[in-house]
């Protein structure tokens, strides 16, 4: 098995009095798929923009390939290959489809070959075609395909899908996983949030719950959903 | 051909063009006119690089072309510099106006940021008036030699100085616009938080627009002592720089290069046509006017409205 190569130790964050994040510590190797779920408020999003740089102080160390992340803004965290894609999708409303995926390509040190790549870039999500077209002409599954294709731009090690299939219909969600497994393969690691628990249990290697702020389950999706806390967070306790 | 060099060599003719029809004309007021018109295409330019592709509405155009105003005055003042080292002058302490402004203010978003800088030009203005050495709330005078070979006249001279100025200006626009750095911006204007997520380092941008606006915005200001021959800190933080800085590049069409040198002219023009035939105090009532036109039938200005025909 490969080695490690994301670490979040004793990871917390508060907002006032309200404990978001308590002591969560992660693992990732090269290439791993993990599922990450729990109920909303559970902490995932926290988790997710701790690591990649959007909450700039919280508690506990992060680190990708080696390197310790703290204080790093998020363009740095991008370029040394964390990439991400949001929950709501965030395109570049002006520029049209190819141009924002050469956005992270010109940024990268690819300013050359910036259009080539971003064509590519498009061809691996099946948007090849809409390049010329504007983000607003898009239907929302196409966002969501150019939100892949805008992060896989910047050749990610570390990949974040934060529920990258909400609202979508169920083909639509096939072919969103379908992608991300096209994408692991190409050797990025896959952290999914996802509320849709037939994409989690499909795609996951490796399943992560949080509930309330905290980790309490981390292991195969078969035997973590077999557990009685689990259970309990989800569909309440008896 | 290479477009730069086209766009360049354009510009130049257009120029030439320009000075020859003046000299045909052969009255002073053309100079004069033309001027006032050039100083706003600086202006707005400037105005645009921060405004126009970033998004973030600068409200304190009066401010930084007073700094680079006063700079003018100072150097003259101080090492007795002319015009042309003023401009220099001018550009290095509006720019670093511009980037200290932008370091304190620019984790302000939105509207914040416009009243940050509003405030700016509020604080400059106590502070000139205050300080005595470049004249105070009396002002200051230049005096300037009438003729200055080879130029026909001193206006001629300011006028053939502010088209370099302006051709510069555009040029500059131009190229942020076709640059890596234009794409950085119009990525922050869209969504800075994706931005920043994709790899582009927001802050560091920000900082390359504040000055380079800051620095153009004093150069547009640098020759105004010598246009005017006096200074005082009233005419120098007018209201009309601020909005016609923020006018100009909107009915235009904000976010392109163009865009800028179009309403500049268009609105110059109509102030001085006003000045001349009605009364210098209509100026701001036609902006007025013409922004809440544009705003409701044209929001994407002059050259958004065609584009869109197209």
């Amino acid at each position: 098995m490969s080695e490690v190569f994301f670490r979040a130790a004793g990871l917390g964050k508060r907002f006032g009095g309200f404990v978001a994040l308590a002591e969560v510590d992660i693992e990732l190797r090269a290439g791993e798929r993990l599922g990450l779920i729990g109920p909303n408020g559970s902490g995932k999003s926290t988790f997710v923009n701790c690591i990649s740089g959007d909450f700039g102080e919280h508690d506990g160390q992060v680190t990708l390939g080696g390197v310790a992340l703290g204080g790093l803004k998020p363009h740095r965290r991008a370029r040394l290959g964390m990439a991400r894609t949001f929950q709501l999708p965030q395109p570049f409303n002006s520029l049209n489809v190819l141009e924002n995926v050469r956005v992270p390509l010109l940024f990268a040190g690819h300013a050359a070959e910036a259009t080539d790549r971003a064509m590519a870039c498009l061809e691996q999500v099946e948007m090849a075609d809409k390049a010329r077209k504007l983000p607003k002409e898009l239907t929302q599954v196409e966002q969501r395909r150019l939100e892949l294709a805008r992060a896989i731009a910047l050749q990610p090690r570390l990949l974040i899908a934060d529920e990258a299939m909400a609202g979508l219909s169920n083909t639509e969600v096939d072919q969103i996983i379908a992608l991300l497994f096209k994408l692991n393969e190409a050797g990025a690691a896959v952290i999914m949030i996802e509320h849709i628990m037939r994409a989690v249990t499909a795609f996951s290697e490796r399943l992560v719950v949080f509930v309330a702020g905290r980790k309490i389950a981390d292991g195969p999706p078969r035997d973590v959903l077999a557990l009685a806390e689990v259970e309990g967070a989800y569909l309440g306790k008896q | 051909m290479n477009t730069h060099l086209r766009f360049w060599l354009g510009a130049a003719a257009l120029g030439l063009a320009l000075v020859a029809g003046l000299r045909l004309l052969g009255n002073d007021y053309g100079y004069f006119a033309g001027y006032f018109v050039l100083q706003y295409v600086v202006l707005a330019g400037a105005w645009n690089i921060l405004g126009g592709y970033a998004g973030y509405v600068n409200f304190g155009a009066a401010g930084f072309m007073a700094a680079g105003a006063y700079s003018a005055i100072v150097v003259r003042q101080w090492l007795g510099w002319d015009l042309i080292p003023g401009i220099f002058a001018a550009a290095f302490v509006a720019g670093l106006l511009g980037l200290g402004t932008g370091y304190l203010t620019l984790r302000l978003k939105g509207v914040y940021f416009s009243i940050a800088t509003l405030c700016l030009a509020v604080v400059l203005q106590t502070l000139v008036v205050n300080w005595d050495y470049v004249g105070g709330s009396r002002g200051a005078y230049i005096i300037h030699a009438r003729d200055i070979p080879p130029f026909n006249s001193y206006s001629e001279m300011l006028f053939i100085v502010m088209l370099a100025l302006a051709i510069i200006t555009t040029g500059i626009g131009r190229a942020v616009e076709m640059s890596r750095l234009g794409r950085g911006l119009q990525a922050i204007r869209d969504n800075e938080r994706a931005a920043e997520a994709v790899g582009v380092p927001t802050l560091r941008l920000k900082l390359v627009a504040t000055t380079l606006c800051g620095a153009l915005m004093g150069v547009a200001g640098a020759p105004l002592p010598y246009y005017s021959g006096y200074l005082n800190p009233e005419a120098a933080f007018s209201l009309a720089y601020a909005v016609n800085a923020i006018a100009m590049p909107l009915i235009g069409g904000a976010g392109t290069w163009a865009g800028p040198v179009i309403g500049a002219v268009l609105l110059a023009s109509l102030q001085q046509a006003a000045t001349v035939t009605i009364s210098s105090a209509l100026n701001l009532w036609i902006v007025g006017w013409m922004l809440v036109i544009f705003v409701a039938v044209a929001p994407r200005g002059i050259l958004g409205w065609f584009r869109r025909r197209a």
